[in-house]
């Protein structure tokens, strides 16, 4: 934290008249003006402010659309072709929603691969991991539910499978299931509920975590691509010699981000919404029907490495196990982790390697998870998986005694 | 920028994981920006398609407005079933004249607003060009892209009636099955081999622009918007490297 500052504008007018009875200006420097964040970050630091723009994005069109949509079983199908035909810019609000839904989960990605790349998860900013890994997991809550609403035949399909995994579970299995549908089946009670869940809970529990996250960020001090604490070096105003403040370095920075990111999203809104199919399936174009069966049911991409797992097992229970454990995995990672290097910048080749054959893993599951399987594919998935649960286990038994390059006592570009 | 590079390939490669299907599928070259087409397209159905199958969310207003066609001329030429022109396209049968008389094996003509996205245009050109005349059905009619389709070929009249010929084969197990290796026309249709092309290809096109009738606004407006945020972020960027010139 930087001295305290004889600042004179917020003794008096209407800031001092507010700051004396809420702390605008205070908050104001400790998160913006004097947060002092390394001066090194790179191209993989924009996504934290991209995530937060998504989330806007999400937000504000979701609120729009809501205006226009009832969660009805035998209206909701329709409803959403009248917003994309009869309500004036129905069908931008609703592109810049479903595009936000995956844009969502690719800035995610890329921040979560920027976190294992830099050793951002580990100490002293372990809370900001996990923080972060409850949102990622409630974000796929929100999706999978957001999923639903169209009411189309994968939405309907998508929800059947997923939903049934709970039943696998001994005991309590049938009685879950029915708890979480509301219904013996997907049917008009699972998308009143799905839908509540959706615009109401989760935004709200996703907007906590998002700022409990940003706290815990901005109590430790944001990592970099360097791994060094600039907080070990201190001028004599107590702010980081390495450090610049977020304000305006960082927002004018993440302004060109933007530009980049808007770029893309932008083209996808307006040129190919669907991507083919896999940002809006094929398949939820047809009315969620009860009696027939999508060719292949599979979730959005973004949960496809997850389903390739799960699928991977030929026990329902144990492959339910499985997928979980791979999220669970993410969670552990500080304690797995016990280098005392955090960059990959002066970390040796294994690690480089295990680091890469993780993230070609998830990608080739995720891929794996789109298609259909013959008995190669399930041979691939299976090694695969493996790679993706040996990451943890390498990571574990080579941090303890790891080797690495000579770490810089200041920071480099 | 390397890394962005990447991102882009990467998002440009998501195209590679489009829709498959196993059946060889011709291409259907539609042109939504072709406005005659459209309009080729839209008397097509309307003549051949609309009695039997819906377009439950299209409008002929909407219609009429997007392929600059006047009330009028929708009114008098298209509207086949005296409903207003403000209503959406709904067909002339009702589904309880298709159970009472069995018809199309008591399948119910489906909706088509949406086909388009869900089957692709690729898929409805090949499957229209398809049939062929099979007199083990009930319809008289079979389709090699979509076997024992109850659809019957309601186009024959302009693409004349079609043979297929199919090679026996036999596997170890004595199953055999047939191989299709292609048609031939026993009688000559109303239209040549290519103005049928072009009369199939329209009402494809027609079916993609009802599937999604805001993508003329859409791609009208695509230009503008990347060309204002290419401007936006290179003054972005400028802005940036004018903060940055004392860090680094």
């Amino acid at each position: 934290m930087g001295k305290a500052v004889n600042s004179s504008n917020s003794s008096s007018g209407l800031m001092g008249w507010i700051d004396a009875r809420l702390p605008v200006t205070k908050a104001y420097k400790e998160h913006l003006s004097e947060y002092y964040a390394p001066n090194n970050f790179n191209f993989w630091y924009f996504f934290g402010s991209l995530s937060l723009l998504v989330l806007v994005n999400q937000l504000l069109t979701g609120v729009w659309l809501t205006m226009h949509y009832k969660p009805d079983a035998e209206q909701a199908f329709g409803l959403v072709e009248y917003i994309m035909r009869d309500v004036p810019w129905g069908w931008l609000i609703r592109y810049l929603h479903t595009t936000g839904a995956s844009a969502f989960f690719i800035v995610i990605y890329m921040h979560m691969f920027r976190g294992l790349m830099y050793g951002s998860y580990k100490k002293p900013r372990e809370l900001v991991w996990l923080l972060g890994m409850f949102i990622y997991l409630a974000l796929m809550a929100e999706a999978f539910m957001g999923y639903v609403l169209p009411w189309g035949n994968m939405s309907f399909w998508g929800a059947k499978v997923i939903t049934q995994l709970f039943g696998v579970i001994p005991y309590i299995g049938d009685g879950l299931l029915e708890w979480i549908r509301g219904d013996y089946n997907i049917s008009d009670a699972t998308l009143n509920r799905f839908f509540a869940l959706h615009v109401v809970a989760l935004p709200i529990v996703l907007l906590l975590l998002v700022v409990l996250h940003i706290l815990a960020l901005h109590t430790v001090g944001s990592n970099n691509p360097d791994g060094i604490e600039i907080k070990k070096n201190k001028d004599e105003n107590g702010i980081p010699k390495d450090g610049i403040p977020f304000h305006p370095y960082y927002t004018v920075k993440d302004i060109f981000g933007v530009g980049i990111f808007l770029l893309l999203f932008m083209f996808i809104v307006f040129v190919k919404p669907d991507m083919g199919g896999l940002f809006l399936e094929h398949d939820n174009f047809n009315i969620a029907d009860p009696g027939s069966t999508p060719e292949h049911i599979k979730p959005v991409w973004y949960f496809t490495p997850f389903f390739a797992i799960l699928k991977v097992v030929p026990n329902p229970l144990w492959g339910m196990i499985a997928m979980f454990s791979a999220i669970i995995m993410l969670f552990v990672l500080p304690w797995l982790d016990r280098s005392e290097v955090k960059s990959i910048r002066y970390r040796l080749l294994p690690f480089k390697i295990a680091l890469f054959s993780f993230v070609f893993s998830f990608i080739a599951l995720g891929y794996l998870g789109m298609i259909g399987w013959g008995d190669t594919e399930k041979l691939v998935a299976r090694i695969l998986t493996g790679v993706y649960f040996a990451y943890f286990a390498f990571l574990f038994f080579y941090s303890k005694n790891e080797k690495h390059k000579p770490i810089p006592e200041r920071l480099t570009h | 920028m390397k890394n962005l590079t990447l991102i882009i390939i990467l998002f440009m490669s998501a195209n590679l994981f489009a829709s498959g299907g196993g059946a060889h599928l011709e291409s259907a070259q539609t042109n939504i920006r072709s406005n005659d087409s459209l309009v080729n397209g839209a008397k097509l159905y309307m003549n051949y398609c609309s009695g039997c199958h819906s377009l439950q969310y299209q409008r002929y207003s909407r219609m009429a407005a997007d392929l600059g066609l006047s009330k009028d001329e929708v009114t008098e030429n298209l509207i086949f079933t005296g409903a207003k022109f403000s209503s959406h396209m709904t067909k002339t049968m009702d589904n309880a004249q298709v159970k009472e008389k069995g018809w199309f094996n008591n399948a119910f003509p489906k909706d088509l607003t949406l086909v388009a996205k869900s089957r692709g245009n690729d898929w409805l050109f090949t499957y229209l060009k398809s049939f062929y005349k099979d007199s083990s059905k009930s319809t008289g009619w079979n389709n090699t892209l979509f076997p024992d389709v109850s659809m019957p070929n309601v186009l024959w009249e302009l693409q004349g009636i079609q043979q297929a010929s199919f090679e026996e084969h036999e596997d170890e197990h004595g199953i055999v099955s047939h191989t299709f290796t292609g048609f031939e026309n026993i009688t000559e249709g109303k239209l040549s081999h290519d103005e049928f092309d072009t009369a199939v290809r329209d009402i494809v096109n027609f079916l993609a622009y009802t599937a999604e009738p805001a993508q003329l606004i859409r791609l009208a407006y695509a230009p503008w918007v990347l060309l204002f945020l290419v401007v936006f972020t290179f003054l972005a960027f400028m802005l940036k490297k004018n903060y940055f010139k004392d860090i680094h």
